[in-house]
């Protein structure tokens, strides 16, 4: 099947969380089309449902209604099993936090979505390798996380995202507990997975300056797309 | 690394914590099989080869009461019987010991009692001097070692059931039995003490062979029914067993012990797995969220709980069958206890018990996982 030119196709998104007798509107009515290559920021204030977009696009929550088409999956019928299969083959997640596993070496981190797959040894080795070294991070290899710097584990983590070749990235404030210098470095290999390796990049942020990496940005507020 | 790799490192992660409930699974199987070990210790009768032959006659109405010596003339007649000795405890208290003697005295007639005890090893010349000798004994190697007996020497006893006391003279010292304890002496000399009463405690025969154990037991039974001393005959196993009954109590006592023992590690090993499962809840959602499935999740899990479990029951399991093989129970326990065999079948039990504390433990923790969603576990992160 042919990739389609719109990498992501939202219609008619909404997402409703009920908390108790109170329901509260995540995402009111979203209509967004995404292209293949392309770098988009999410932007908005705390609670705009930017997240919770980010989240249905990668398969890790549903929507209350409304289609979500990733690469030409509707995403929201897939169901438990089908929607990790797919996440592991298509969708990279780089987050604030790092969150790499403490006790697995950086190599080994990055290898874990790839013991999912059929890979043998020495291929898992090659691709585990091919990653760290874009994020320039190959003689880092064998360092556990607490021997990494916080720039540092986020380059391991973008490696991990990036090491089963998905077509997708997402990246929730992946700056958000970095230092400046660190910053501009994890946002510049975002950029160049976008510009040079034609990945879909879709990162959430409220900070402009982070913002301005992207080919593009939208704003939600209150779960609407305003601009 | 592979998935059993990524298990392994998971649970080694927090080594004090891993230490202390594996050791507090293997301590508590450890409690759990000595346990066992000492109700088996109680409750089975031990049996040597001589035991599937010997028949004990004793009073129909209680064991407490004598039964005439006449009545040897009597069971010698019976078809089937290869031999017959008195059989006498004397229950006494020997010198030093205050208020309990762990070994039994009995009376008996030497020259009888070669095919009764076929099982002692004994020097033949010691065998001599104990029948020749009317105010002689034989001592059980364990309790001649306990003491640090020998041939020769004296041992006095204060009656505790009979209203004499007795002194006598080791003749000699036999092993091989399966209870190598006892001390047996004259019953004549016995008699002498008191007065020659013409009573003895019990009867010990000797069938011809087991097939004709039952029919000798009810050729006995039978020759005294409707005598003035009624007996009840029965083999050697079910005289035992008799006592055994007695132990009801005790029986339901260490099984509603090892029921707790069993409950108590059951709450370890869940706490523990909880602790460590909450622990790495963000990770978990992290491994969702890379595309690993919940089955898969619950097979770490599930592994991690059934490792710690199995690594509890080979530390506490193998230790007991490790020490309870090399220990000499008898010398510790005074000859209280005298095999103190950890069986297959406890082993077979201990693994079992761990193993499904194993499953049991992982449960709570497998429905918190599946229960979460990537997100909600997510939302924990940031």
């Amino acid at each position: 099947m042919a990739v389609p030119e719109n990498i992501v196709t939202i219609r008619n998104l909404s997402k409703i969380y009920a908390k108790g007798e109170i329901q509260v509107t995540a995402l009111d009515n979203i209509s967004l089309d995404l292209a293949a290559g392309e770098f988009l920021a999410l932007m908005g204030p705390s609670g705009s449902g930017k997240s919770t977009l980010l989240h249905i696009i990668a398969g890790i929550d549903r929507p209350t209604s409304g289609e979500c088409l990733v690469q030409g999956v509707d995403v929201t019928k897939l169901n438990e099993s089908q929607l990790a299969d797919w996440r592991n083959q298509n969708v990279g997640f780089v987050f604030q936090t790092f969150n790499l596993i403490p006790v697995l070496t950086a190599f080994e981190n990055v290898e874990l979505p790839l013991l999912l797959t059929r890979l043998g040894r020495a291929q898992r080795r090659r691709q585990v390798q091919a990653a760290l070294e874009l994020v320039g991070l190959a003689d880092r290899a064998h360092h556990l996380p607490k021997q990494l710097s916080g720039g540092q584990e986020q380059r391991v983590a973008i490696a991990r995202a990036l090491v089963t070749d998905p077509q997708i990235v997402v990246a929730d404030e992946p700056t958000g507990n970095l230092d400046s210098h660190s910053a501009q470095d994890v946002l510049g290999i975002l950029q160049s997975l976008s510009r040079q390796a034609g990945k879909t990049v879709i990162l959430v942020t409220h900070d402009p300056k982070v913002a301005a990496f992207g080919s593009r940005s939208i704003h939600l507020e209150k779960g609407e797309l305003t601009r | 690394m592979n998935l059993p790799g990524f298990i392994i490192r998971n649970a080694f992660r927090n080594k004090r914590r891993l230490a202390l409930s594996v050791s507090s699974v293997a301590a508590s199987l450890f409690l759990l099989i000595t346990l066992q070990v000492a109700l088996r210790e109680l409750t089975n009768p031990i049996s040597d080869e001589g035991s599937s032959l010997r028949i004990i006659v004793r009073n129909k109405v209680s064991l407490a009461q004598p039964l005439p010596a006449r009545q040897l003339q009597t069971l010698e007649r019976i078809p089937g019987i290869v031999t017959v000795s008195p059989f006498s405890f004397y229950g006494g208290l020997y010198k030093g010991d205050e208020k309990f003697t762990s070994f039994a005295q009995f009376a008996v007639d030497p020259a009888r009692t070669g095919l009764l005890l076929a099982d002692a090893k004994i020097p033949k010349s010691q065998t001599e001097a104990w029948i020749a000798d009317q105010t002689s004994c034989i001592v059980g190697q364990m309790t001649a070692d306990r003491y640090g007996l020998k041939v020769g020497d004296r041992m006095q006893f204060t009656g505790q059931i009979y209203p004499c006391d007795l002194e006598l003279k080791i003749a000699g010292i036999y092993h091989g039995t399966a209870d190598d304890r006892n001390v047996i002496f004259h019953q004549k000399y016995l008699d002498e003490l008191l007065g020659n009463p013409g009573t003895v405690g019990t009867w010990w025969v000797r069938a011809a062979s087991a097939a004709e154990v039952p029919l000798v037991t009810d050729r006995i039974n039978r020759a005294f029914a409707n005598t003035s001393a009624e007996v009840r005959a029965e083999s050697e196993r079910a005289f035992v067993l008799g006592f055994v009954s007695m132990w009801a109590n005790i029986k339901t006592l260490i099984g509603g012990i090892s029921i707790v023992v069993i409950f108590a590690l059951l709450l370890v090993t869940v706490s523990t797995m909880s602790m460590a499962i909450r622990e790495r809840f963000r990770e978990l959602a992290i491994l969702k969220a890379l595309g690993f499935r919940r089955r898969e999740l619950f097979a770490f899990i599930l592994a991690e709980s059934f490792g710690l479990a199995m690594g509890g029951a080979i530390f506490g399991a193998g230790g007991a069958w490790v020490v309870y093989h090399l220990i000499n129970i008898q010398k510790l326990t005074n000859g209280l206890f005298v095999m103190f065999e950890v069986t297959p079948r406890m082993m077979g039990l201990a693994f079992s018990v761990a193993a499904l504390l194993g499953v049991l433990a992982a449960i709570a923790p497998m429905l918190t996982v599946a229960r979460t969603s990537v997100v909600q576990g997510l939302k924990t992160l940031d």
